[in-house]
């Protein structure tokens, strides 16, 4: 069978196990995202950013069974003051959830976005998705837009005093999650996102954050450690002029997890700093696939990735900084790099520049190598056990990742979380 | 209290034998040094007592109070007293000062099965004992060594020595690198460790250290070998005449 054909197949067969919700106001821009999903196909191992991930799970009709995770550590962020919004097996929970209510910033559900009459949400759902699709293809994203049913519409018009916190949990086996979540920043506005949990056995999840000028918005999410979870999910960011967006990601096993960061800088002077730290163990997928655009003067972004991969484990990058023209004085920087605890794991990243301006600067490196043994020696020639000298210095190792976010309280909680991870594999 | 008898080590890499039978006997409460010159050795001594890797014992024993240190993990050594002051401290990007100490200490306390210390005693008595070191409070809050100068490393190992109280200390090279004022806050770091339960190796190249370290013995090491032991004055001898008359004379 044709390549072509194998596509088309698997794509119709996925379609034809899904129905598209009744449209109202976002009618015309499911349409749209559904017939992307039918031109582009859905992804297949052949396509060119889907080498290192099998797409095939996140594809199949149905979602493969994946059981619960039973911890008595508390959850992330349970220690912070937040606002609450719980989705259970991707769909919204108001008995678990706070009252949406909080000063400088509404929060609506998906679903009355149009009753509510909600134009900026109308004017951001599945638009941002839709510029991201060029010049890469993101068929599962546009799969999300064109199908999610549930998620929250957040507008940041002022400074909300607490973050706004959303919760994924998982209860059914074989659940399959679709969740897609519209964020506006306005002007001078301020927010924190936070995401945790495992979602369902399979999530999408789709997120679209239009930051007007110096808007900021800082997202810190931990990414839940049911181990047979899967979840494929979408950063679409788009920065007006002098604004930031900072956002840091933590994920603790997940047989399969495909995080993608698409970032535009359209105004000058902005700064978009993604960041991530991973720890997996056996058969532990996990993909960063990130895409920063320059499309302004002056504006600054970074990547730091790390990954810590041991039995078997398999950690991707696929990173890109694309200056357009007249993107002067750009400054793009990008790290990726692995601890690889044994010889059994790997690490594969794909980094990419591609620059049509004179006066920028842009570095990247990629490194990937296993616990430093002169550092380690030195460790236990002061008397720390080998199991924790390796732990302090795989901490040390994600340091650069964890410091990118901001705010203290939350990467201390990272921290704790991470230490609780090499504490349970000595 | 450190007992060394017949020591053969070559590296595991290569077939290269570079101690060829080091007999050497420290007793609790004295202080010997080590000279000789380059390549003879006794940075390899150390590190084989501290338990690196890389090396293969081919003959011979080494004790600390009794204790067979060989067959040992290199923080089981620590735990029994045993400490080298790095002739190269080791940069950790990441890991802070302060961690890397307390850490280290209260791993030691609990191998012994002794009571952490709790966060605030810790960090009262690492002040103090920085202080004296002329150790400010920036350098402890920094990654372990990283951008420290020559001399600032060298005075790090010695907080960590002073915070450890090991019962073995051996100093590498822990003057090469330090300023006159350097050198004299480290030897008083040294000295003030004097004990009649501890026991102190010192390798240098310059009577210089000795003049405030006072070493009850001194060795020279030349090609794997210990080739002569004396007092003080065979320091001194060595600081006039350099090596070649004591290598002639032991050839
Ligand atoms: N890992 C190694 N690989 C190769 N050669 C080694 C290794 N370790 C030690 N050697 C060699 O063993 C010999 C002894 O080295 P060592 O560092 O112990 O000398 P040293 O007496 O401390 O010298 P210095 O006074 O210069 O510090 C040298 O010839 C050195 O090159
Ligand atoms: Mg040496």
């Amino acid at each position: 069978m044709a390549l072509a054909q194998v596509k088309q197949n698997a794509t119709e067969a996925r379609l034809d196990s899904m129905t598209l919700p009744e449209g109202g106001c976002l009618k015309a821009a499911r349409a749209a995202a559904l017939s992307r999903v039918q031109t582009m196909g859905l992804p297949t191992r052949r396509d060119e950013y889907w080498k290192y991930t099998r797409p095939d799970t996140l594809v199949q009709p149905g979602a493969p069974k994946a059981s619960l995770f039973k911890t008595d550590e508390s959850m992330m962020f349970s220690g912070v003051s937040r606002l609450k919004i719980v989705f259970v097996d991707g769909v919204f929970d108001p008995e678990q959830s706070d009252d949406l209510e909080m000063e400088g910033v509404r929060i609506d559900r998906l679903e009355d976005i149009c009753c509510k009459d909600i134009h900026w949400a109308k004017d951001v759902y599945g638009v941002l998705e839709a510029r991201g699709q060029t010049p890469v293809e993101r068929p599962l994203a546009a799969l999300n837009t064109a199908f999610a049913e549930d998620g929250v519409a957040i507008h940041v018009f002022g400074k909300p005093s607490k973050p706004i916190s959303l919760i994924y949990q998982h209860s059914d086996e074989n659940s399959d999650a679709m969740l897609h979540n519209v964020v506006r920043v306005e002007t001078g506005a301020e927010a924190t996102i936070l995401e945790n949990g495992p979602a369902a056995s399979r999530f999408n999840k789709c997120m679209e954050m239009d930051i007007a000028d110096g808007g900021v918005l800082h997202h810190v999410r931990a990414q839940g450690r049911d181990h047979e979870r899967r979840a494929a999910t979408y950063m679409f960011a788009r920065l007006g002029k002098e604004s930031v967006y900072k956002s840091f990601t933590l994920t603790v096993n997940g047989v399969l997890t495909r995080n993608e960061q698409v970032v535009e800088l359209t105004g000058d002077d902005a700064v978009a700093h993604v960041a991530g730290a991973c720890v997996g163990d056996g058969d532990f997928h996990h993909d960063d696939t990130v895409f920063i655009t320059h499309d302004a003067v002056n504006c600054e972004s970074r990547q730091v990735f790390k990954k810590v991969l041991r039995n078997g484990a398999t950690g991707v990058f696929q990173g890109k900084i694309l200056v357009k023209e007249g993107a002067q004085k750009t400054d793009g920087y990008q790290i990726s790099q692995s601890l690889l605890l044994d010889d059994d794991s790997q690490f594969l990243a794909k980094p990419e520049l591609e620059i049509y301006a004179d006066d920028v600067a842009c570095s990247h490196g990629s490194t990937s190598g296993a616990i430093d043994e002169t550092a380690l020696y030195y460790l236990r020639s002061r008397g720390v056990p080998v199991d924790e000298a390796t732990a302090l210095l795989t901490l040390a190792f994600l340091a650069e990742a964890v410091e990118e976010i901001e705010d203290d309280g939350l990467a201390e909680g990272i921290v704790s979380r991470l230490e609780g991870w090499l504490a349970r594999r000595r | 209290m450190l007992e060394i008898k017949n020591l053969h080590v070559k590296l595991e890499e290569e077939d290269k034998e570079i101690l060829k039978g080091v007999d050497l006997t420290i007793e609790a409460g004295k202080v010997h040094a080590i000279m000789g010159p380059n390549g003879s050795g006794k940075s390899t001594l150390s590190y084989v007592l501290s338990g690196r890797d890389g090396y293969e014992v081919t003959e011979g024993s080494a004790t600390l109070e009794g204790e067979e240190l060989l067959e040992l993990e290199p923080e089981e050594r620590a735990a029994l007293g045993m400490f080298l002051a790095f002739q190269y401290p080791v940069e950790i990007p990441g890991v802070g000062n302060m961690t890397f100490l307390r850490t280290a200490v209260n791993a030691q306390r609990k191998a012994r099965g002794e009571e952490e210390l709790s966060a605030a005693e810790f960090l009262k008595v690492v002040r103090a004992k920085a202080k004296t070191l002329k150790i400010d409070a920036e350098m402890l809050k920094r990654p372990v060594n990283v951008g420290f100068s020559g001399g600032e490393k060298k005075r790090n190992e010695i907080l960590q020595m002073a915070m450890l109280e090991p019962k073995m200390c051996i100093l590498d090279e822990t003057d090469s690198g330090l300023d006159v004022d350097a050198m004299k806050l480290v030897s008083e770091g040294v000295n003030a460790l004097r004990d009649a339960g501890r026991g102190f190796l010192v390798i240098t190249h310059y009577q210089r250290l000795l003049d405030h370290i006072k070493p009850d013995v001194v060795h020279i090491m030349a090609d794997g070998r210990i080739v002569k032991s004396g007092g003080p004055e065979l320091a001194l001898e060595v600081e006039h005449n350099g090596y070649a008359d004591i290598l002639a004379e032991v050839a």
